[in-house]
């Protein structure tokens, strides 16, 4: 149990929880550092909202500890944890105004000195003067901006947030997020934010935990996730992958060496999760680029021939569909730089890629097979 | 030519396209008045008409009798006789509905927060266990509740051996009897309402307070109880009027002790055929709850209710 880490570290140790014969969380252990914005990302059922709620109080963990800077918080019941929630659905009270929903937390621990606290708190949000509305007076935006003043408003140690832009369109929730940095950046509070959009959870948190039924399948730094994925689902959820399923026959040199449909790749060492059995040679989509087939690939690179089968323009790319010998279809993006044109459906192509920028995952027999979460060590876990 | 503007046809069109939609609009603002209409021709038949009857019987001269006839004297002096006489029962009435309504709103609240909240799959049946009751006829229930409470009832035993009741203590025929009556036979005008309202409560707001500071007590101080107002006045109001203008309860559990004003103006009515006065009281009655109506709605806040 060792940590020599701030005062403030959240802690997850082994923490379970089951609803009946469902196991929501499986076994979790995890440390989110003092001041981060840390990402909890899943689709939904993975058991992310479940851990936000444990770490919240609202649910019990079945097994496992939760510990707010080394003090074991997981008995503690909600209102007696220095720790708030901005919710999904905002839950803001309905018979109070904007002023009085902000300084309900504030008014539950008697704070003196209320009136100056909340003016502050709706200027940082960007709501002075609307302390005097209702809450169905405000449009959605702006009652997520109330919900997080509600709760930013008493210092919590921790920040919950809830999916808080779900609910929100798509220009806002672009806006909100750029608002939710600034403000975590100038009020230095650990949030842990949970969400399913991984557009979100990459351009706001440090550390972003990829969530899969109940357990954590990768955890790192958004790039480092999105480079290096460790494991196929990863690879998946977060953006896209083009997986080719191979085997490992050996190494060279540095290189890993892997056959997949007769042809041969080789990958270097350091990007591959396993050295050996069935694996999943990866690449993303807009690290592959095409070449008429026949044609020289630049020095480096390995490819593979197929045909165009379908093209769509999305202005700052074109994102191609090749289908290759095999049967397989590979994403290929190019991005729309001007230079060369655009390569019309039933042209023969090969795609290549440069060794560096392909991965190496391992390929499970069934499809309940699993892998321990690969944990950097920035953010190790407990053990 | 506003008329166009709702219609959505261009100001100043060709008046042949201009003629069909005013008509329709037209029929379309005499339709709220027809569809109010039998209930306004209800409301004039069988309430605006003995109202006015009753207010004119109130100010007949107290002299005249059914026999001889009433002559309309304008006798104001009709009300302030009636309650001169009759105030006790006056305050008895309020006394024992608001009692009556105090504890049915200890017993209702839980009971409808438990049936909306954490009854689950058993609401529907809690629901029907609260309303089945009424299939029943009130009289019979009040008579129930006479023989459980009698002398030689097995209750009254109960209470003498536990030494709650004295040996020749008594539960029928006195004030809590009455009061216990009453809880008893209005509770389901104020569990329904309560329920109707908790029902629509939002855990979610439940789990937002506690999630700041807010103490289980204070959760319900803070927000399920202020969200439940509506419901709670609803409730009250349902229960508070008819329970202050019932006479069965206090005939058949209590004495002439423990009359209450419909009591009073049952016998004028039925008894001593003193018509003025006893419309005189029926006024009166009307009067006062009236104004506790409307004392309390501005009280408790909740222009949503009334």
């Amino acid at each position: 149990m060792a940590n020599n880490g701030p005062a403030g570290d959240l802690r997850l140790a082994n923490v379970t929880k089951r609803f009946g014969i469902f196991t929501a969380v499986d076994d979790l252990s995890l440390t989110i550092p003092q001041g981060s914005f840390f990402a909890l990302l899943g689709a939904s059922g993975c058991g992310k909202t479940t851990t936000l709620r444990m770490v919240a109080g609202l649910e019990q963990p079945t097994s496992g500890q939760i510990l707010l800077g080394g003090a074991e918080i997981s008995r503690l019941r909600p209102y007696k944890r220095p720790v708030n929630t901005v919710f999904q659905s905002y839950a803001l009270f309905p018979h109070l105004d904007i002023f009085e929903n902000v300084a309900f937390g504030l008014r539950r621990r008697r704070v003196k000195e209320i009136a100056g606290q909340v003016e502050r708190m709706l200027s940082l949000v960007q709501l002075e003067g609307y302390g005097k509305r209702r809450p169905n007076q405000l449009s959605g935006g702006q009652q997520q901006r109330v919900a997080l003043a509600r709760a930013l408003i008493n210092h919590p140690q921790v920040l919950l947030l809830d999916e808080p832009l779900g609910a929100l369109d798509l220009k806002l929730r672009r806006q909100m997020q750029i608002e939710l940095k600034r403000i975590q950046t100038e009020v230095g509070i650990t949030f842990v934010h949970v969400t399913h959009d991984q557009e979100e959870a990459m351009t706001m948190a440090d550390t972003v935990a990829v969530m899969n039924a109940g357990r954590i399948e990768q955890l790192g730094a958004p790039a480092e996730i999105y480079e290096f994925p460790a494991t196929a689902f990863v690879a998946n959820f977060l953006g896209q992958s083009n997986l080719l399923a191979g085997t490992v026959t050996g190494t060279s040199g540095a290189d890993l060496l892997i056959e997949a449909y007769g042809s041969r790749f080789s990958v270097p060492v350091e990007r591959a999760r396993v050295r050996q059995g069935d694996v999943h040679l990866g690449v993303r989509p807009e690290k592959l680029f095409l070449a008429p087939a026949g044609d020289p690939l630049p020095a480096g690179h390995q490819g593979v021939n197929g045909v165009v089968t379908d093209s769509s323009y999305v202005g700052v790319s074109t994102q191609y569909l090749v289908r290759t010998a095999w049967g397989a279809e590979l994403a290929v993006f190019a991005p729309n730089t001007g230079i060369g044109g655009q390569v019309p459906i039933g042209t023969p192509v090969t795609a290549h890629w440069h060794p560096a920028h392909a991965f190496v995952l391992p390929r499970e027999a069934g499809a309940g097979d699993r892998t321990a979460p690969i944990l950097p060590d920035a953010v190790a876990a407990a053990s | 030519m506003s008329v166009l503007s709702h219609v959505g046809a261009p100001v100043g069109g060709p008046k042949d396209t201009v003629r069909e939609p005013v008509a329709g609009q037209r029929r379309r603002r005499l339709l709220p008045y027809l569809l109010l209409l039998p209930g306004a021709l209800w409301l004039a038949l069988f309430f605006a008409v003995p109202a006015v009857q009753l207010a004119a019987t109130s100010l007949y001269d107290p002299a005249g009798s059914l026999d001889l006839g009433y002559a309309m004297t304008w006798a104001f002096g009709n009300y302030p006789d009636a309650l001169a006489a009759y105030w006790p029962q006056f305050a008895r009435s309020f006394a024992y509905a608001g009692i009556a309504t105090v504890l049915a709103v200890l017993l209702g609240y839980p009971l409808a927060y438990a049936i909306a909240q954490k009854a689950g799959r058993w609401k529907n049946l809690m629901l029907v266990c609260v309303v089945a009751p009424m299939f029943t006829s009130f009289l019979l229930r009040t008579l129930a509740w006479k023989t459980i409470l009698s002398d030689n009832g097995w209750l009254v035993g109960l209470l003498r051996d536990l030494h709650l009741l004295a040996p020749d203590g008594r539960l029928l025929a006195t004030p809590a009897a009455v009061v216990l009556g009453l809880t008893y036979n209005f509770l389901p005008f104020m569990v329904l309402p309560l329920y109707a309202n908790l029902e629509r409560l939002d855990y979610r707001l439940l789990e937002a307070a506690s999630d700041l500071y807010a103490s289980p007590v204070r959760v319900f101080r803070r927000v399920t109880l202020p969200l439940s107002m509506p419901g709670l006045v609803a409730g009250t109001l349902l229960f508070f009027i008819p329970a202050s203008g019932d006479y069965i309860n206090a005939e058949l559990l209590g004495t002439p002790n423990e009359y209450m004003i419909g009591n009073v103006i049952d016998s004028a009515f039925l008894v001593r055929l003193d018509y003025p006065q006893a419309a005189a009281l029926s006024f009166l009655f009307m009067a006062v709850i009236l104004a506790i109506v409307f004392v309390y709605v501005r009280r408790a806040g909740t222009d949503e209710v009334v």
